[in-house]
């Protein structure tokens, strides 16, 4: 079995998704090679060289690949493929741009957000927003394949392997980066964060959001929101936990004036400890948390602050 | 302009479902089915890119069994002009790369400017059939949009990503897959769903278009998730506090 695993990055930093989709690679063979594209990204190859077990790092740096465009991503994928029987990314909003499109050029299935591997052919993945679980066995020559970051461990950085340089710029003329407007913040990263307070449409408006954020520096937290506090303008998209947002499961979650429906389960019920605070006790984020708190929220959350 | 737009049916987002004794997969006898909601988004965008006067047509498709038809009618009931359904015999289901690959045919007869679909449907939770048919048609794609607008001759999108948003500028034909904010679909009126009953549906068997719909993913089982143990209610958040140090032990 021989693995390539596509690196998750922003050109400057390798994201710890990289680390776990290693794991799930090795739990399918021990040949694993790492792919960085992207653009004045030499930092982040070197930090995919120290990934552990890997066997080594390709590199395709060039401004085509800078914005992680899925045509030009995919082009240079369906390039190196030959040769592989697995390739991995992670289930970002990167990883689902560009995954289908490189298994429809090599005419296989794609095998989404999995959640543990069985063996080389059989993966796990949740449907239905996670109120099933369907175990997926693929004959297809390649196995493309994206992964729930969230599901598997990391492996350590103490690796050195070579990195080799190709160049291999492929570039679509159809489409074009205009812009970016990237939420700029201190916290860590909701998919990396081991606490997480989230709110919901109970924070009435976007002010009140401010309530979670001295909760958030003691705990070293992210934050995060349903998707109802999302669309009503409260807080920017990226900050979404659900079915169609994040999938997170961080050691501590915090769920805040949220009421658990399905979708909003679905991407954080894989949390070691959930707490739930809600003044209406029949709520149905009761149902999943190991603690709740029935209680006004902007009465319960100064409090929390004050005793943390 | 044409816009495309292919909707799935698919089951009632309100609706918990359930896996069958037998582990083969979910119960889905006499439950409330629907339009997929990603795709309702998307029939209300190809809409509004109507009425403001960038489309000229809008052509919903559905492949699946008969009763696809329903979805189709809601489209065509939301404003939609008229419908195709690609017939797939009883008990078929298809992978989102056959879903693509007949797609890809209609896209082949039809021409359109633009295809407008959602970016995941609510059951198989794939997130794949927009990107595969981008790629196989040569289209230019713009996923989880939640701002498209049509300028010069080109689509605008803007993306939401993981760090935020991102825009980029299409070549038409494009593929467009839409995400939650995009907009928020209008009620089909009484009129309209009784209009919509004269549209025309061109009903044509999958079979004949030449596409392998044989999968190479095969089910082994479907099982519920684990449950969570039951939780306790605190009565202060002094107990929570004490919970989380000294119970749970995930703060210090
Ligand atoms: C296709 C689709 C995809 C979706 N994807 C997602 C997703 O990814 N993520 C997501 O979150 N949702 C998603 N949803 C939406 C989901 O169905 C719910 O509508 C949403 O999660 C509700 O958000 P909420 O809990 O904040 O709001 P509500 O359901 O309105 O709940 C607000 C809660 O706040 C409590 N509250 C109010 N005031 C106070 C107070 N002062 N103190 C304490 N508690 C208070 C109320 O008791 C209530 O329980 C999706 C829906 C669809 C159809
Ligand atoms: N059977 C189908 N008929 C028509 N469109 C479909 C079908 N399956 C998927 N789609 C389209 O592809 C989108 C994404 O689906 P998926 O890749 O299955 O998550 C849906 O929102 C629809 O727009």
């Amino acid at each position: 079995m021989t693995v390539l695993v596509y690196a998750e990055h922003d050109n400057e930093v390798l994201k710890p998704e990289t680390n776990k989709l290693v794991t799930a690679a090795k739990a399918v063979g021990d040949d694993v090679t790492v792919l960085v594209a992207g653009q004045q990204c030499e930092a982040v190859a070197q930090a995919a060289a120290k990934l552990s077990g890997i066997n080594k790092v390709i590199l395709a740096n060039d401004a085509v690949y800078g914005h992680q465009l899925p045509e030009n991503i995919a082009d240079l994928v369906v390039s190196l493929a030959s040769g592989y029987t697995h390739i991995f990314a992670a289930a970002t909003t990167t990883g689902k741009n560009f995954m289908p499109r490189v298994a429809a050029l090599l005419d296989v299935a794609q095998i989404s957000d999995i959640i543990a591997v069985e063996s080389a052919d059989t993966f796990v993945r949740p449907i239905y927003a996670g109120n099933a679980i369907a175990t997926v066995q693929s004959s297809d020559s390649v196995k493309v394949v994206t992964v729930r970051a969230s599901a598997f461990d990391a492996v350590s950085d103490d690796g050195n392997a070579e990195i080799e340089t190709i160049d291999n710029a492929i570039k679509s003329e159809k489409s074009r980066f205009l812009n970016a407007e990237l939420t700029e913040s201190e916290r860590p990263e909701l998919t990396a964060a081991d606490v997480i307070i989230s709110g919901g449409r109970g924070m009435q408006n976007g002010e009140n959001f401010a309530l979670l954020n001295g909760i958030a520096d003691k705990l070293g937290a992210a934050i995060g929101a349903s998707r109802a506090a999302v669309d009503a303008g409260f807080v920017p998209n990226d900050m979404q936990v659900g079915q169609t947002g994040k999938i997170v499961a961080p050691d501590l979650y915090i769920a805040v004036g949220i009421s658990g429906a399905i979708q909003h389960l679905a991407g954080m019920k894989d949390s070691k400890v959930i707490v739930a605070i809600n003044k209406d006790e029949e709520a149905p984020i009761f149902q999943v948390a190991d603690y709740g708190l029935v209680g006004d929220l902007f009465e319960v959350l100064p409090q929390l602050e004050s005793s943390l | 302009m044409k816009v495309l737009v292919p909707v799935k049916r698919a089951i009632d987002y309100n609706v918990k479902v359930r896996v069958k004794p037998d582990n083969s997969g979910v119960d889905l006898n006499n439950v409330k089915m629907a339009i997929n909601p990603f795709c309702e988004i998307a029939v209300e965008e190809a809409i509004r890119l109507k009425e403001k006067g960038d489309a000229t047509e809008v052509v919903v498709v559905s492949i699946g069994e008969k009763a696809v038809q329903e979805q189709i009618r809601t489209g065509l009931a939301l404003g939609a002009d008229r419908g195709i359904h690609i017939e797939t015999e009883a008990g078929v289901s298809l992978d989102s790369l056959q879903v693509a690959k007949l797609l890809k045919k209609v896209v082949e007869a039809e021409s359109p400017d633009l295809v407008i679909l959602g970016k995941q449907s609510i059951d198989s939770d794939n997130n794949q059939t927009g990107q595969m048919l981008a790629a196989l048609t040569g289209m230019p794609q713009g996923t989880f949009a939640s701002e498209l607008k049509i300028e010069n001759g080109k689509a605008v999108v803007t993306r939401e990503i993981d760090g935020g948003l991102q825009t980029v500028e299409l070549d038409l034909p494009a593929v467009v897959t839409t995400d939650l904010r995009l907009n928020e679909p209008r009620y089909a009126s009484l009129p309209n769903i009784m209009k919509a009953k004269r549209k025309p549906i061109d009903v044509q068997s999958a079979g004949d278009l030449g596409v392998d719909l044989s999968s190479k993913v095969k089910f082994i089982k479907v099982t519920p998730p684990p449950q969570r143990q039951g939780g306790i209610k605190v009565a202060s958040v002094e107990e929570l506090v004490d919970k989380l140090k000294n119970e749970a032990k995930v703060i210090s």
